[in-house]
């Protein structure tokens, strides 16, 4: 493989689940590449395939939900073929997770110590004091002080904010490639949230792995994200670089989010705050056409058809019918929303 | 290092200490520990506190009433038995048999149990209907039948009982492990685990099988009490150990003939039960009360 092959190739990512009333499709067809350095933001609602995703290239989805992708590559390796011991060896060690909920994420009756070192000895022939030595240096690093005590500690003696940098500690353990954090602040409060952004954003500029960064939350997204990818019922509706997206978001769906938040622009001030009305279609079954039509004000007969994806700026795309027929009449999308 | 970030640690007593004052405060449970270690201590210290042999029968003193008895004496404190056997030092020697195999066929069966629970709970799917459908099985065999109908095949031996029990009271240890498996399952760690690489094999052991600790205790003093109910009603009914091995539920068996003349050859060996399996049962209770989160009554 040459230099030039991303870090992490996804192309064409499904993920569908057979349930009673037929087969679900939690993640349709979603692309993108990755490089060392860079952080990927996944924003969406709840239940828009984020996690799915994240949990997908990691391989920890259980046997019964069919993953398929036209090429699911790391690090030159297609992850879907290979077996499940070389899936493991890759866990926790050139890829790592951290997770939405610090306080149920660490084993209540192993030591902090304990459950750092395991990774590490896991993965690396190291004994028990290099593996401790690397666990003191982590422990410190992600700013806990006394980290000796915080060894042989259990979880219950630390609050969410410190489970957290455990958490953050625990991924690190092997020096990753790629760090998948799934919703890694959702759980704290705001104060914490600001600390542990920003040193998830400090760790990963100076070891220089790759980050998918999944919240629903524009704001923190805004702050870690390099790119951004705007997910909704299982498909990605917008994509592109953060300061495209935010600067200047196409997809009817993306600006309904925006206009959303109180200071994105797009609400005069003094107005009410939008909404997008209705609710997340089901995802059962087959589907055509765009997935946002029912809740859009500009869903029009195309939107039925297979949807194009509309290139608005370099690198910059919208899989949208109406920002389609903008740009191909040569002009900036002017798009209406109706805010209730 | 941009942030700096301490707490101040509550000082106060550790885990064991105070998981240790909830045991100590629990009054059940102590009366529980108290005649258990009472059991344990006659059981391994038989031989020397036994004032007669077990076995040896002197025909000339058969019946010989208790010492609280008008014709009672200080030899035989609580008498002897149809065969003039000084019935103190059996029953001594019978709280081996009835330890032993309670405490093995707890053992043996929670062996299985657990392992087919673990299994059943953390595969779920196919393993799980497997499971289910064995544990259905097994609560359709009534356990004293089947276990009469194998000890009659093979013989009654301390052996044979506890191999029998061990595969006959495994479905409650199944039932609660599966269930408790379920739960731990599901939480993030196991998931966490799973992230970083750990083999099935190592988070059922490592990261799930701990978390049911406190379970298998309970569920495990109940069986050893089961266990022990079962092997006097065998024995009971002769095909439990076999005489003249010294069981409390053999010793039940011999006297039931003289009931009417010498109620306390009855008497004595069913109280010895009845207070080894209260006392155990005591222990169960309490542990429970004591490890649940808002334990302490």
């Amino acid at each position: 493989m040459g230099s030039t092959e991303p870090l992490l190739t996804v192309r064409d990512l499904s993920v569908s689940i057979t349930v009673p009333a037929g087969i679900l499709a939690a993640v349709r067809s979603v692309s993108f590449t990755l490089d060392r350095g860079e952080t990927l933001g996944i924003v969406g609602e709840s239940g828009c395939g984020k996690s799915m995703m994240s949990m997908a290239i990691m391989g920890l989805l259980p046997p019964h939900v069919a993953v398929r992708a036209e090429t699911l590559r790391f690090e030159g390796m297609d992850l879907l073929g290979l077996p499940e011991r070389r899936m493991a060896d890759l866990r926790g060690d050139r890829m790592a997770m951290i997770f939405q909920e610090p306080m149920t994420a660490l084993n209540p009756l192993l030591t902090i110590g304990e459950q750092l070192t395991e990774t590490y000895r896991r993965h690396r022939t190291a004994g028990r004091r290099e593996a401790r030595e690397k666990a003191l240096h982590l422990l410190d690093r992600v700013g806990i002080a006394s980290p000796e005590r915080r060894l042989g500690q259990y979880p219950h003696q630390l609050s969410g904010g410190l489970r957290q940098r455990v958490m953050i500690a625990m991924a690190l353990m092997c020096d990753p490639d790629l760090i998948i954090a799934d919703e890694p602040t959702t759980a704290l409060d705001v104060t914490i949230q600001a600390q542990i952004l920003a040193l998830l954003a400090e760790l990963q500029r100076e070891s220089g792995a790759a980050m998918i960064f999944v919240s629903h939350d524009l704001g923190v997204i805004s702050r870690v994200a390099d790119k951004v990818s705007v997910m909704y019922a299982g498909s990605e509706v917008e994509g592109g670089s953060t300061a495209q997206v935010f600067g200047a978001p196409a997809h009817p769906y993306t600006q309904g989010l925006f206009r959303c938040l109180p200071n994105s622009g797009l609400v005069a001030r003094g107005a009410p705050l939008g909404s997008i009305p209705g609710v997340v279609p089901s995802l059962i079954g087959q589907v055509s056409g765009c997935m946002f039509r029912p809740r859009c004000a500009l869903a029009r007969d195309a939107c039925l058809e297979a949807i194009p994806t509309a290139v608005v700026g370099d690198g910059h795309r919208a899989r949208c019918v109406a920002v389609a027929a903008a740009s191909a009449t040569a002009t900036a999308p002017q798009l209406e929303v109706s805010a209730p | 290092m941009t942030t700096a970030y301490t707490i101040q640690d509550v000082a106060g007593p550790s885990p064991r200490t105070l998981m240790w004052r909830r045991i100590t405060g629990h009054v059940g449970l102590m009366i529980g520990l108290a005649g258990l270690a009472v059991v344990v201590a006659v059981a391994l210290l038989a031989p020397w506190l036994a004032p007669h042999d077990p076995y040896t029968q002197d025909l000339s003193r058969r019946l010989v009433p208790p010492v609280w008895a008008e014709a009672g004496s200080w030899q035989n404190i609580l008498g002897t038995d149809a065969l003039g056997r000084d019935y103190l030092s059996r029953l001594l020697y019978g709280a081996r048999v009835s330890l032993l195999i309670g405490f093995f066929a707890a053992l043996g069966s929670g062996l299985i149990g657990t392992t087919l629970g673990l299994l059943a709970g953390y595969f779920g799917g196919r393993v799980d209907s497997v499971v289910t459908f064995l544990v259905s099985a097994r609560l359709a065999l009534p356990v004293v039948l089947v276990a009469l109908a194998v000890v009659s095949l093979f013989g009654g031996s301390l052996t044979v009982v506890i191999v029998v029990l061990s595969l006959l009271l495994w479905d409650r240890f199944a039932v609660v492990v599966r269930s408790a498996t379920k739960q731990v399952r599901a939480n993030d760690y196991i998931k966490a685990a799973r992230a970083v690489g750990c083999s099935t094999s190592r988070i059922l052991l490592r990261e799930v099988l701990p978390n049911l600790v406190s379970t298998l205790a309970v569920v495990g003093s109940l069986e050893v009490a089961h266990a022990i109910l079962l092997e006097s009603a065998l024995s009971f009914l002769g095909l439990g150990v076999q005489p003249p091995t010294p069981s409390w539920g053999l010793m039940v068996a011999e006297g039931k003939g003289m009931i009417f003349f010498d109620a306390r050859l009855v008497a004595i060996p069913g109280a010895a039960i009845a207070l080894l399996v209260l006392c155990i049962n005591l222990i169960g209770d309490g542990f429970q009360d004591v490890v649940a989160p808002q334990g302490g009554s």
